[in-house]
């Protein structure tokens, strides 16, 4: 065999190298853009309101956001207004959303059901759940179910609408195959049906989630004497600035933490993709 | 002795807002059990309706078949599909064996078989990843073992390996004309390919452009098994080629006109 120099500069795997590091610096630098624009609004708040720049009774710095939640966290109230309304939250979006999933995968699997409910979606999804409210606390009470019911009808439309899609957009050889090798109706359901929409259901299931976080808050704020909405209404119409930006603070939160926890799920249960 | 499958004057017509469409004009074959019958015919003239027709996906328009049933256990056919007809979301083990879970087979006979045909196909390795990790060889090897491991009375291949390159398809070939033979399936496959219609099939039914009809077919007696050199080398496989060719170039040029 032949002695080789490798000069360093033109040695291929050294040029591959240098190319793979320069682009780990770029993702590490995309990574660090994506954390540092919450960071830097948070800092410019503070300075400004600080500074007095801004008005610190209407925008008062985060710091001291965070002071009012740890102490209102010390009185424990908080945590019972954090806990009910996640309650109405979760029953709300399982009541709303396995309904709609079961629905959803009859109506897409078989045409007369979807083409005699579909006008009856369609017609009802304009409705904010929520100008219903009242009708919805003359059917069920002023107490937690008429919640969690509004909650179920706002989730309701974008997970049925979805799955519809999801199921009528599976490749029309699945079915064929499925047909083939004699499936019968309960594995067209779970065989090919609901695997098959589940990427698009899920995408309707992340709009669910966005939708009843808006729902509680609004429901919160019109009619109910707990949860984080009417922390924020009371704390709004008592002046209580503070207060009122720790409950918008925590609905953010949720948010963000929902769909980071959805994501999550999204993978486990698409392992497919 | 009575054929395995026969059909009988069978007529398809697509008819959509006034317009209609003869896909299929009074086709009639008999097919023997255990032969390898393969179609050829240009783009268009109805192969894979008459396989759909069979396969039940499709209802004739008139005329009828008959698919002789051996066992009373076995279903009627199983069909490997041009190309994507692996599911994504199943594995390679649960693609191979969703017919027999289709049909509630005992789970140790599932097992068993779903195995025997993974390492036919050399894909037991890969028995728990999902189809999109697989290159297109893969995955047609995938259908194929779906449909011999169903173990039906017929077996329909649609075009199987038309979208795979040249090398993969010589393998495969050879893979699916050892699994044949030790199960001696009747096998209904179609090509456009003359060098596989050729190499595979025991008898190949030539068909004229839309509206498809039977109008010719050719015995290919070659001693079995084979390989692609000896079909090459063969003077009379030659004649055969040379025939195909003209037909399938005739009927092209009738189509146009
Ligand atoms: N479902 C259908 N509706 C209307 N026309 C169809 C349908 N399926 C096939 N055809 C038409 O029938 C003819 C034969 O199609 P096909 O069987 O797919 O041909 P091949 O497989 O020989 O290329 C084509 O002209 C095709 O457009
Ligand atoms: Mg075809």
């Amino acid at each position: 065999m032949r002695e080789k120099h490798i000069d360093p500069i033109h040695d291929p795997i050294a040029v591959e190298q240098e190319d793979w590091r320069k682009r780990q610096i770029r993702n590490r630098f995309k990574q660090v853009l994506t954390i540092s624009s919450p960071i830097f609004i948070l800092l410019l708040w503070e300075f400004l309101s600080r500074t007095d720049l801004i008005d610190a009774r209407f925008f008062p710095p985060p710091t001291k956001i965070v002071g009012t939640f740890l102490m209102m966290g010390t009185s424990g109230e908080l945590f019972s207004h954090i806990g009910i309304s996640l309650y109405r939250i979760f029953a709300g979006f399982l009541l709303g959303v396995i309904p709609a999933i079961i629905l959803g995968l009859i109506m897409g699997l078989y045409s007369p059901i979807r083409h005699f409910l579909s006008p009856l979606i369609m017609a009802l999804m304009p409705i904010p759940t929520l100008a219903l409210l009242p009708i919805i606390i003359i059917i069920f009470g002023v107490g937690e179910v008429s919640k969690v019911v509004t909650i179920a009808g706002s989730v309701f439309f974008p997970v049925i609408i979805n799955t519809v899609a999801g199921v009528v957009n599976i490749d029309r050889i699945y079915l064929d195959v499925a047909k083939n090798y004699g499936a019968d109706s309960k594995n067209f359901f779970f065989k090919i049906a609901l695997p098959g929409s589940l990427p698009v259901m899920l995408e309707g299931i992340q709009m669910g989630q966005a939708i009843a976080l808006l729902t509680i808050v609004a429901a919160e704020m019109m009619g109910a004497n707990s949860g984080i909405g009417y922390l924020i209404w009371t704390s709004y119409k008592a002046f209580l600035l503070q207060e009122m930006y720790v409950g918008l603070v925590l609905i953010s939160f949720f948010g963000f933490l929902f769909s980071l926890i959805l994501r999550g799920f999204q993978n486990k249960l698409l392992p497919w993709r | 002795m009575a054929a395995k499958i026969s059909i009988r004057d069978l007529t398809k017509v697509f008819y959509k807002k006034g317009s209609s469409m003869t896909a299929l004009q009074n086709v009639s074959i008999d097919v023997q059990d255990g032969e390898f019958v393969c179609f050829i015919g240009p783009s268009g003239c109805g192969k894979t309706t008459l396989l759909r027709i069979l396969a039940d996906l499709e209802t004739p328009s008139t005329g009828e078949f008959t698919i002789a049933r051996d066992k009373e256990d076995r279903p009627l056919q199983s069909m490997v599909f041009q190309e994507k007809g692996v599911i994504p979301w199943l594995t390679v083990e649960e693609n191979v064996a969703f017919g027999l879970k289709m049909r509630h087979l005992p789970k140790n006979i599932i097992k068993e078989r779903t195995s025997y045909y993974l390492a036919k196909v050399g894909l037991d390795k890969f028995a728990k990843i999902y189809p999109k990790d697989l290159s297109g060889g893969m995955k047609q090897r995938v259908s194929i073992a779906r449909a011999f491991a169903n173990d039906p009375e017929i077996l329909l291949m649609d075009e199987p390996f038309a979208a795979l390159d040249e090398q993969n398809k010589f393998i495969l070939q050879e893979e699916l004309l050892n699994i044949w033979s030790e199960t001696k399936k009747t096998v209904l496959f179609i090509t456009h390919s003359i060098d596989e219609a050729l190499l595979l099939s025991d008898r190949i039914l030539l068909m004229s452009s839309q509206p498809g009809r039977i109008i010719d077919e050719k015995v290919v007696d070659l001693p079995r098994p084979r390989n692609m050199e000896q079909v090459r080398a063969d003077p009379t496989m030659a004649h055969h080629f040379k025939d195909i060719w003209n037909h399938l170039h005739n009927e092209v040029q009738n189509s146009r006109e």
